[in-house]
């Protein structure tokens, strides 16, 4: 038995399915995350997020929508979520980082496609995800194939709107962007029965820049000489940043940077001296998915830096809002959100020069690009990256996997090959 | 001073006793891993130190490489298998550039730099295909015994194409071929391509640069020798004991 069972159960959840998922998802936090020494102290508030994901925060939007709020659930952080706010949408990302649940999306859904779709899709067949129910409304977009065609599906059962996010970032995409943005907009002031307000949405970009400030310090932080926090924790801390409530989640956040500024000062870290320090760099590894930082960080490198969703490109680029008309806020979030990065888009130099650049900024040893299977924009463009970092003479490493614990010895052994090549150069 | 490398592969563990001052190997040894590596592992090392009147303590370091590097019970430091095979065949050939390792159950390509630091590495380890695993199949099925298949291979006069690229598929894909009246032969000269195929792969990946070595059990095997030199458009390197550089490569490690 459990608290929540009631509300699971209400919410016409699969409740022992679901015991099993908690419990997968548990045992996987407490193999990887929970084995860490000398974390910050701060970590306890994410590891609580984590936990209370399917449980206390599915009560608190459930109490949220009694006061009147909305929730839109969402899957990709080209989303403008300062819009939905401010006419009191929760926009709430559903991406699945379980292996549970991916069998139960191959009942239906071809095998070979992205373990993250799914993850999500398989989590939602099983009655195992707790936020399909509470959802007033879901909102796509036309990132990857996957993604599109599997939202076809989903529209026969839920009320869904599309956004179509352009393949280029011409001045012809931006226009069809701004569109989007604004559709998306009259998309969300019908959900609520409001309009969107200059006041209302100044302020909600205000909320958002604050996180993106905070989490932006967190980066930086985190990627000191010597790092006073895990990469492992740092996951732990994006993770939380794409379910928690925006406003508590900044100010736990900037509570953990005082406290990172402390460990700095005194020299108090997780890791001893003087050990590789990684960039991941690619697709994002979601709640549920530790894989891949545990690895890196058992095998004796350090992940510095994220560049992926659960990452930088979530966080990166502030909200210019200095303008004084509605239009004007919602063409500075247009242009904000089409700054993000992700390798849908063509030819997508812009990345290519954001990891060349990150390389410099954090002092990365070596790059891993961490490629979901059946990705074929990421993984194709790491050839691209790869070729870049060539160039600059960064050594470089590129994992190709899904959500399942089967190649976790593969995958180690190239990581401990990497780190042990990156030695190698060090002494010669 | 004298060490110890341990290569404990998923189907076979070599061992090698070094003596620096003499560059020397003192022992070595070729086992199966069995299903109880760990006691294999000390049993077999036990047999090696034995005769040269030693305990382990008298060696002065231990390198363990291989999928069961993680489970040896002694004092000993942990590198991976491409390391040791890139430090072991640097120390053999000093002008190799490109090591192929194709093993019992992966394969991969090395890249060296011209100091024998590793440059770049490719792996095939999530399957079967190009590794001794399928050879094995192939012997079994053909009733042919390992040893023998390159050299009946190469002297085929045309090969048969194997479509199937998975090993369990194979299988029964020659089963058919043989109940077709394909001479054998011609099947394993097809055999010999399928491993090839596979490997040529992982080589575009890290780029081929002379000169190329072939090490691993499957060196041993003369029909994948020549197909490969065939598919690569170079001749390959092949070490006396193409077995135990891994295990060498470890024990050199474990001087430094």
């Amino acid at each position: 038995m459990h608290e929540h069972d009631k509300m699971w159960e209400d919410l016409g959840l699969d409740v022992q399915l679901h015991h099993r998922l908690m419990e997968s998802i548990g045992k996987n936090y407490q193999d990887t995350v929970l084995t860490q020494k000398n974390r910050p102290e701060g970590m306890f508030y994410f590891d609580g997020v984590i936990h209370a994901s399917h449980g206390d925060r599915v009560k608190e939007l459930i109490n949220a929508k009694e006061n009147g709020e909305k929730i839109a659930g969402t899957f990709c952080i080209y989303v403008p979520e300062e819009i939905a706010m401010a006419v009191d949408v929760i926009p709430l990302p559903l991406c699945g980082g379980t292996n549970f649940s991916v069998p139960y999306a191959e009942k239906l859904l071809p095998r070979d496609i992205c373990p993250l779709v799914k993850s999500t899709l398989g989590l939602a067949f099983s009655k195992t995800c707790p936020y399909a129910p509470i959802k007033d409304m879901a909102v796509g977009e036309t990132t990857c194939d996957a993604k599109k065609k599997t939202w076809e599906i989903l529209a026969g059962k839920v009320k869904f709107h599309v956004m179509e996010v352009p393949q280029k970032k011409e001045d012809p995409d931006r226009d069809v962007w701004l569109e989007e943005v604004k559709n998306f907009m009259h998309q969300m002031e019908a959900l609520a029965e409001k309009k969107v307000t200059l006041d209302r949405l100044k302020e909600s970009i205000d909320v958002m820049n604050r996180k993106r400030k905070a989490l932006q310090d967190f980066s930086n932080l985190r990627a000191s000489e010597w790092p006073p926090i895990s990469g492992l924790d740092a996951l732990v801390v994006y993770q939380s940043m794409l379910n928690d409530e925006h406003v508590r989640f900044t100010e736990k956040l900037e509570d953990l940077n005082e406290e990172l500024k402390q460990r700095i000062s005194q020299g108090v870290s997780p890791f001893s001296e003087g050990l590789k320090r990684i960039m991941v760099s690619g697709c994002p590894s979601v709640m549920g998915n530790w894989k891949l930082h545990h690895i890196i960080e058992s095998s004796g490198g350090i992940v510095v830096a994220d560049e992926t969703c659960t990452g930088s490109r979530y966080f990166e680029n502030l909200v210019a809002d200095s303008a004084k008309s509605l239009d004007g806020l919602i063409q500075a979030i247009a242009d904000r959100y089409m700054k993000v990065n992700c390798s849908c888009f063509t030819p997508n130099n812009e990345r290519i020069e954001d990891v060349r650049n990150k390389v410099d900024m954090y002092r990365i040893d070596g790059v891993v690009q961490y490629i979901l299977q059946y990705c074929h924009t990421y993984n194709i463009e790491a050839i691209r990256v790869e070729s870049a970092l060539k160039q600059k003479g960064v050594p470089h490493l590129k994992i190709e996997t899904d959500y399942s614990g089967e190649d976790r010895g593969q995958i180690s052994t190239r990581v401990e090959a990497f780190l042990e090549q990156m030695q190698g150069n060090s002494k010669g | 001073m004298l060490t110890c490398g341990i290569d404990i592969g998923s189907r076979t563990i070599e061992i090698v006793i070094y003596e620096s001052e003499t560059a020397k190997i003192l022992e070595c040894c070729i086992t199966d891993t069995g299903s109880t590596p760990t006691d294999n592992v000390q049993i077999h090392l036990n047999s090696l130190m034995e005769p040269l009147g030693i305990e382990y303590e008298d060696l002065t370091n231990t390198v363990v490489t291989g999928y069961g590097r993680k489970s040896f019970p002694l004092p000993g430091k942990i590198v991976t298998e491409i390391t040791c095979h890139a430090r072991g065949i640097a120390h053999l050939y000093p002008d190799a550039k490109t090591v192929i390792d194709i093993g019992g159950q992966d394969s991969k390509v090395i890249g060296l730099e011209s100091d024998g630091r590793v440059r770049d590495f490719a792996m095939n380890d999530r399957c079967a295909a190009g590794t001794g695993r399928f050879l094995e199949m192939a012997s079994e099925i053909l009733e042919v015994p390992l040893e023998k298949m390159g050299s009946i291979a190469i002297a085929a006069k045309k090969r048969v194409e194997i479509n199937s690229m998975c090993t369990v598929f194979a299988e029964s894909e020659i089963v058919g071929l043989i109940s077709k009246g394909h001479p054998k032969d011609e099947i394993l000269l097809g055999v010999m391509e399928s491993v090839t195929k596979r490997i040529v792969g992982l080589t575009g990946r890290v780029g081929i640069q002379e000169s190329v070595v072939l090490t691993g059990g499957v060196a041993k095997n003369i029909g994948v020798v020549r197909t490969l030199e065939q598919e690569i458009g170079t001749r390959l390197i092949i070490p006396e004991q193409p077995q135990i550089t891994g295990a060498l490569g470890a024990a050199l490690l474990a001087v430094e």
